[in-house]
């Protein structure tokens, strides 16, 4: 078996017990981008030699003696919203080809911290907006089950590197499910985090009250090994709250028995695909045989999810983006004489289609007339979505649900048509809507081969709790 | 017909906090621009803003000194507009809910006190400054400004003229002063104002369209604003036109306004909560500990100088207005080596005529109470003349010497001896004969040339009021 393909956990023992180098972990990771890059386009920058750098920093640490971190050796992708500094974070946008940020997002100091060895930067549809790496001005990311197939998105690179072994972990952003999609089509593991627990520093904003950064990996518990790393208040981010957070991965125990395992009935609608229906059932029936109490629930405001969703989210993107007007970092159109003309054509030349369309959408559903309408009514809708999973983990532990409504699509298939990507997202958003914990892991493949993704939803802060079934659920099958 | 204005002001005072109001550099004037600031508060992308809380304090603080109701739970918002100085192409500012409701300013215009009510007290950030020249093609931008803390204080449309508008002005700016939370230096931009203006038949009661002119930035440039706006209203209503709600821009230096957008062509600026900021919560206790902290206001000042300085409602108040005076006054009479009389006299008239021909702060002049206080008493104890004491006073500016030093190194000390006087009346008289017989024939005024005459053989030493009665009793 090769360096690149052990989990984290392999490898740290390894690196620990003297029967690796982080060097060779390293070159053995950057051999397989090589082999596989081509094929899978994960990556919009391969870090080489930082990589190496970094890892023979560890070994010289081991050398020494001195402690090693919780990431030793271990090599991590960072998906390319995420600031590092030094190096280019193009969010996928021509707007920022150019861009190299002075400073490292928190999350990014914290790998470092740890020892961790940064492989790159993973492509993602453009600003995070997207649910299958198309969107990227960069490449398509091809899904490594089937290369004719999206890895879904938008932290597609992420996802698709985990699976190809092109990262043994990887960080990811979700607003709407942005993690939890790619990690269902990939058949890998991936954790959005209850908001607020992992600091927003560093990480350009979509939609700033949703997005999160979360943990891929290949297992349960490498994805709370890093996890444990990345959560923790930061001074820097005054929506990261202060509380103690634990080590996830050693606090690590399969738990099924016992546990209320809420099965919501909107979430198996006719839009999911039988097939997928079929295998989270099976799933929860494991999970059932093993001890856990299932229960039929209802969220009826689900229906509204999708709507509530995209008005908040393209609200503070129209804001958030509005930075990227050609004064000052990033792309500027060569093509203008006035003021007005400079922001017009760097914008439109800069921003692909589907980040214009969240603009204007955003910046609609905030103009005055139509505020109270549009934004105000799903900032109600949202406390009462948030009031009814409140009150549903009353009689639940944690809820079980799809993760997508299908396995990944086709390359190409749902590119014309927003409405129906949009879609993708149904099972996904509402745990961003309620900022809550949720994780996806695979529970079998499609007909096709393809993998498919359940979700486990927990009240706040419950991390642990969802490491733990989807750990009993892992070791089960 | 006759008009009557109608002006309303919204006035931005930049706070004097050690660092900025979201990030950590140093919220610092004048340094060489673009490295006073960090890439929080030019907005580069991933970066998040965190509330310095001392601004939230300093808003508290003039919400308490004007009376107006805190909002223990309140939000921040971003305003969004896309301007080359605005790096995020948003402002973070209040909104709906501002810190601060409902207060007032009490002015004092011709000895007549008036209420003027305060709308609202927000705190928001400042923007960067554009930097034009011939220097250089184009446009630069400075940075430094940006995320310098604000307060926007809106008052009511309460007042009727310029003057009462001047006098608001410098009312907040005393005020603010009192409470040490801005510098309140106007060549530095720390206090800018937008003027709001309509005019209406006077005793109508029925307000006019208003026009909001910006860019004033000083108070004597609000007062030209306000009438050339209140005359360019009168003057298209006089030819039977009306009013359009337009936004203009004031030019201090041409002395006119340019229309900037009309009411059509307002900016959208899609307010909506500030995601990266949670809600302002003050804590119990809170504002009434910032309301025990508050000093002595200028109002309640006023009146304690009139009541126990026995000054004058005017004095009184231009005493107080500059905090400078105010405190250098209490601080001699505090001394009780000389009367507050004496002192509010040379401090209403000598100081104040040397600030403005130097156009120093009192502070820069090196004037101590010690120092005045003794020059002072020399004057009111009959040991040098008033005339004296004004050279004295310049010479102590100029070179650091105490009063008593000057007078004894130049024996400028009054002569009062009645024999030493009397003998320098009888010389004069002497001299004069003419004088006198003009004295004698009913001309009154040659009594004072022969006054002056004393003074001038005595080198200004001589007591003039005892020299006038020894002449009278020869005469």
């Amino acid at each position: 078996m090769e360096l690149y393909e052990r989990t984290a956990s392999e490898l740290s023992r390894m690196l620990r017990n003297g029967e690796c180098s982080a060097l060779e972990i390293a070159r053995s990771q950057l051999e397989q981008i090589c082999r596989k890059e081509e094929q899978i386009g994960a990556y919009i920058t391969v870090t080489e030699e930082l990589a190496l750098r970094q890892a023979e920093a560890v070994d010289a640490k081991r050398a020494k003696g001195e402690p090693l971190g919780l990431l030793a050796g271990i090599p991590v992708g960072v998906k390319d919203n995420i600031c590092t500094k030094d190096v280019l974070t193009t969010c996928a946008s021509k707007m920022l080809s150019n861009f190299v940020p002075p400073y490292n997002a928190t999350v990014v100091d914290k790998l470092l911290a740890e020892d961790a060895v940064i492989t790159g930067k993973l492509n993602m549809d453009e600003f995070a907006m997207g649910s299958s790496c198309e969107n990227s001005y960069y490449k398509k990311t091809r899904n490594p089950h089937d290369p004719e197939r999206v890895p879904g998105g938008s932290s597609g690179g992420s996802a698709a590197a985990v699976a190809a072994m092109e990262a043994v972990l990887a960080l990811g952003s979700d607003t709407g499910g942005s993690i939890r999609l790619p990690a269902s089509y990939c058949g890998v593991v991936g954790l959005k985090p209850t908001y607020g627990s992992v600091s927003r520093y560093g990480l350009v904003a979509f939609a700033s009250s949703l997005d999160q950064i979360g943990p891929f990996g290949r297992t349960v518990e490498d994805t709370a090994l890093l996890h444990s790393v990345l959560c923790g208040r930061d001074r820097m981010d005054a929506t990261s709250v202060e509380r103690s957070y634990g080590n996830f991965h050693e606090a690590l125990q399969p738990e099924a028995k016992g546990l209320r395992i809420g099965i919501p009935k909107e979430y198996f609608g006719p839009g999911i695909s039988p097939e997928v229906k079929e295998a989270v059932h099976a799933a929860a029936k494991v999970l059932e045989e093993n001890g856990s109490i299932l229960k039929e629930v209802s969220l009826p405001s689900t229906d509204h999810a999708l709507s509530v969703y995209y008005i908040i989210s393209s609200a503070e993107a129209s804001s958030n983006l509005a930075r990227f007007d050609g004064v000052k970092y990033g792309y500027r159109t060569e093509n203008y004489t006035t003021l007005t003309e400079l922001y017009e054509n760097t914008r439109s030349e800069g921003f692909g289609d589907e980040v214009k369309r969240r603009i204007l959408l955003g910046t609609f559903v905030l103009s005055s007339g139509y505020y109270d309408a549009y934004y105000k009514r799903a900032k109600l809708m949202q406390k009462q979505i948030q009031q009814e999973f409140e009150d549903i983990f009353q009689e639940c532990d944690l809820l079980l649900t799809p993760t997508g409504t299908d396995t990944a699509f086709r390359i190409g298939e749902k590119l014309d048509d927003p409405l129906k990507m949009y879609q993708n997202d149904i099972c996904t958003v509402t745990v961003n809507i309620a900022g809550l914990p949720a994780l996806s892991l695979p529970c079998g493949t499609s007909r096709e081969g393809m993998p498919i993704g359940m979700q486990l939803i927990g009240p706040k802060f419950e991390e642990q709790r969802l490491f733990n079934t989807a750990r009993a659920y892992e070791t089960l099958t | 017909m006759d008009y009557e204005m109608v002006i309303g002001l919204e006035v931005h005072a930049e706070l004097s906090t050690d660092s900025k109001i979201y990030c950590s550099c140093r919220n610092e004037f004048g340094l060489e621009v673009n490295t006073r600031c960090c890439p929080i508060c030019t907005g580069m992308p991933g970066t998040l803003p965190t509330l310095n809380e001392k601004v939230v304090e300093y808003a508290v603080k003039m919400g308490c000194a004007l009376g107006c109701s805190i909002n223990r739970v309140c939000k921040q918002d971003r305003k969004n507009y896309f301007y080359p100085d605005l790096p995020k192409a948003y402002q973070i500012s209040q909104f709906d809910i501002p810190l601060c409701e409902n207060g007032h300013v009490d002015i004092l215009v011709d000895g007549e006190e008036k209420r003027i009510g305060v709308t609202r007290i927000h705190i928001e950030e400042d923007a960067g400054k554009l930097l034009h020249g011939d220097s250089f093609a184009g446009s630069l931008v400075d940075f430094n400004r940006c995320g310098v803390p604000l307060i926007e204080i809106v008052s009511e449309p309460d007042m009727r003229s310029s003057r009462e508008a001047k006098a608001y002005l410098e009312t907040i700016r005393s005020i603010l002063q009192y409470l040490d939370i801005s510098d309140c230096k106007m060549q530095e931009g720390s206090i800018r104002c937008d003027v709001n203006v309509s005019v209406m038949e006077k005793g109508s009661g029925r307000f006019g369209t208003r026009c909001e002119m910006k860019n004033v930035n000083s108070f004597s440039g609000a007062v030209r604003a306000i009438e050339y706006e209140a005359a360019r209203q009168i003057a298209i209503l006089e030819q039977g036109g009306t009013i359009q709600q337009e936004t203009r821009r004031w030019d201090d230096a041409k002395g006119e306004s340019f229309s900037l957008r009309s009411k059509e062509d307002a900016h959208d600026y899609r307010y909506f909560p500030e995601p990266d900021l949670p809600t302002i919560v003050l804590e119990e206790g809170y504002v009434e500990r910032i309301q025990a902290s508050i000093p002595e206001l200028p109002n309640r000042r006023i009146a304690r100088y009139i009541r126990d300085y026995g000054l004058s409602q005017v004095e009184a108040t231009l005493l107080v207005e500059a905090m400078d005076k105010a405190e250098l006054f209490e601080t001699a009479a505090a001394e009780k080596k000389c009367s507050p009389r004496i002192l509010c006299n040379w401090l209403l008239g000598n100081i104040s005529q040397y600030l403005n021909e130097t156009g120093k702060t009192l502070e820069q002049t090196g004037i101590r109470a010690e120092g005045l206080t003794e020059l002072l008493a020399l004057i009111e104890g009959g040991k040098i003349s008033n005339a004296v004491g004004k050279s004295v006073f310049d010479e102590m500016l100029e070179t650091g010497k105490t009063p008593g030093e000057i007078v004894a190194e130049k024996g400028l000390t009054q002569i009062s001896d009645e024999s030493e006087l009397e003998a320098v009346v009888r010389s004069v008289m002497d001299a004069n004969g003419k004088s006198i017989e003009d004295y004698h024939n009913g001309k009154t005024n040659a009594l004072g040339f022969l006054v002056g005459q004393c003074m001038k053989a005595t080198k200004g030493q001589g007591n003039p009021a005892k020299m006038k009665e020894i002449l009278l009793k020869l005469l």
